[in-house]
């Protein structure tokens, strides 16, 4: 390769100048790197640049040492201001906050009401849980004095039987003479058809069959124990009970006799 | 210590090294931003600016694509045409077209504004006009071969060849001098 040629084409001024195209200064810096004499031609039009540039103009550069403050000197990172968020989370947590509340004291009412009402019906089951201890008392009450009665010492027990048109039905009086008072355990009778009540009877036998009513059973459905009391001031020798229309009869209808019984001689 | 190791020292982030560049490129690099943005403060300040830049990006530069100089040159000539466009001047176009080593041939030794170009003026005495409009655009404007050859309205070759002669005067007069 012709050096002189090469250099004297001009491309190594342009070359310092930075004027060439990449491709053109890799090969500028290979030759100069294989020629010495070129590698000094660039040196010396460096030179001469540098020589222009210098005294083109009277800007003096600053020390050194200023210089490396600037290269030392942190990067100043950029402040992101947080007041922006700081005033909107607060904000939406007040309004959870109330949010939350509204919806407990929403609940917190419903619970009461429901309560409310909840005390309210154990409070009527209450009273008529009561009306029930008071019946059953009153019921108890009853039976002590039932047991007591018939436990009397002065009591007669008189079974009656079934008769022809009732041959299972039974019933027994307990008759006080001293108090005059029957009372009549009418367990084993059948309910009467609508419209009838069992009469009650006292017979004397003899000199001949009188019979005397001493009542009715008209409430004989409702009653529980089947127990009636009836006053009895007859010198009884056996008591009857018949079917008889509602109200009872002066006489009994002895077709229609259910039970008998014969007060046993004492 | 030669130019080559310095500059090696300085890529593996050398402060010595980088500095005993700064002492040697410093003056030439603040003077031709100064030529550009024409304020010899604000030269001083994108300057410093320029070689911090250059600290930065010395694993960027590579040997077998320039001369170091060059590269220097180069960001440099960038920044100062960066500050010239990013200013609202007045008369911007004034400050961009590349007038500044023909008006210090007409000018007087002691400028408007007190700058002293005598030792300029001895440098460059008997270049011609053209020669210092083509200097100025290459070497102080950055412009390609092909940009040269388009503003002067001249053949590409042509800018290849005037360059090589007005550079040899150049040297010439530095030999005299």
């Amino acid at each position: 390769m012709d050096t002189q040629e090469y250099i004297s084409s001009g491309i190594l001024e342009l070359y310092v100048a930075g004027a060439l195209s990449e491709k053109e200064n890799l090969e500028v810096a290979a030759y100069a790197e294989e020629y010495p004499e070129i590698n000094d031609e660039i040196i010396a039009i460096e030179k001469a640049l540098l020589e222009l540039t210098k005294i083109s103009s009277t800007s003096k550069p600053y020390s050194f040492t200023k210089l490396k403050e600037g290269i030392y000197k942190p990067k100043q990172t950029k402040v992101i201001p947080l007041e922006r968020e700081k005033t909107v989370w607060p904000m939406y947590l007040g309004w959870a906050a109330s949010l939350l509340f509204a919806m407990g004291l929403f609940w917190s009412y419903n619970q009461n009401q429901n309560l409310k009402s909840e005390l309210e019906a154990v409070s009527q089951q209450n009273s008529l849980l009561e009306v029930q201890i008071a019946d059953a008392d009153a019921s108890l009450e009853n039976t002590r004095t039932l047991l007591n009665t018939i436990r009397d010492k002065n009591i007669d027990v008189v079974p009656l039987a079934g008769q022809t048109v009732a041959p299972d039905a039974y019933a027994k009086v307990y008759w006080n003479k001293t108090e005059q008072k029957v009372f009549i355990d009418a367990k084993g009778l059948p309910e009467p058809p609508d419209g009838f009540v069992y009469q009650i009877w006292s017979l004397k036998l003899s000199p001949s069959l009188t019979p005397t009513s001493i009542g009715i059973l008209d409430t004989f459905n409702e009653d529980e124990n089947k127990v009636f009391a009836l006053e009895n001031s007859n010198a009884s020798e056996a008591f009857g009970i018949t079917l008889e229309p509602a109200g009872g009869s002066e006489s009994p209808n002895l077709e229609q006799l259910y039970t008998l019984g014969a007060v046993s001689a004492s | 210590m030669s130019l080559d190791s310095l500059v090696e020292q300085f890529k593996k982030k050398d402060v010595l090294a980088f500095e005993q560049l700064y002492a040697m490129y410093s003056e030439n690099i603040c003077s031709v931003i100064n030529t550009i943005v024409k304020n010899e403060g604000r030269a001083q300040e994108i300057c410093q600016d320029v070689f911090i830049k250059i600290w930065n990006s010395s694993d960027s530069y590579n040997a077998s694509k320039g001369r170091f100089f060059t590269w220097i040159l180069n960001i440099a000539r960038n920044s100062a045409i960066d500050e010239i466009r990013s200013r609202s001047y007045k008369n911007e176009k004034k400050n961009l077209s590349a007038d500044f080593f023909v008006g210090i041939v007409e000018r007087k030794d002691e400028t408007d504004d007190g700058m002293d170009t005598s030792g300029l003026k001895r440098l460059v005495d008997n270049l011609k006009e053209k020669c210092l409009q083509l200097i100025e655009l290459l070497y102080y404007r950055g412009y390609t071969q092909k940009e040269a050859a388009e503003e002067l309205d001249i053949p590409v070759g042509t800018v290849k060849t005037r360059n090589r002669s007005c550079i040899s005067q150049l040297r010439e007069n530095m030999e005299r001098n």
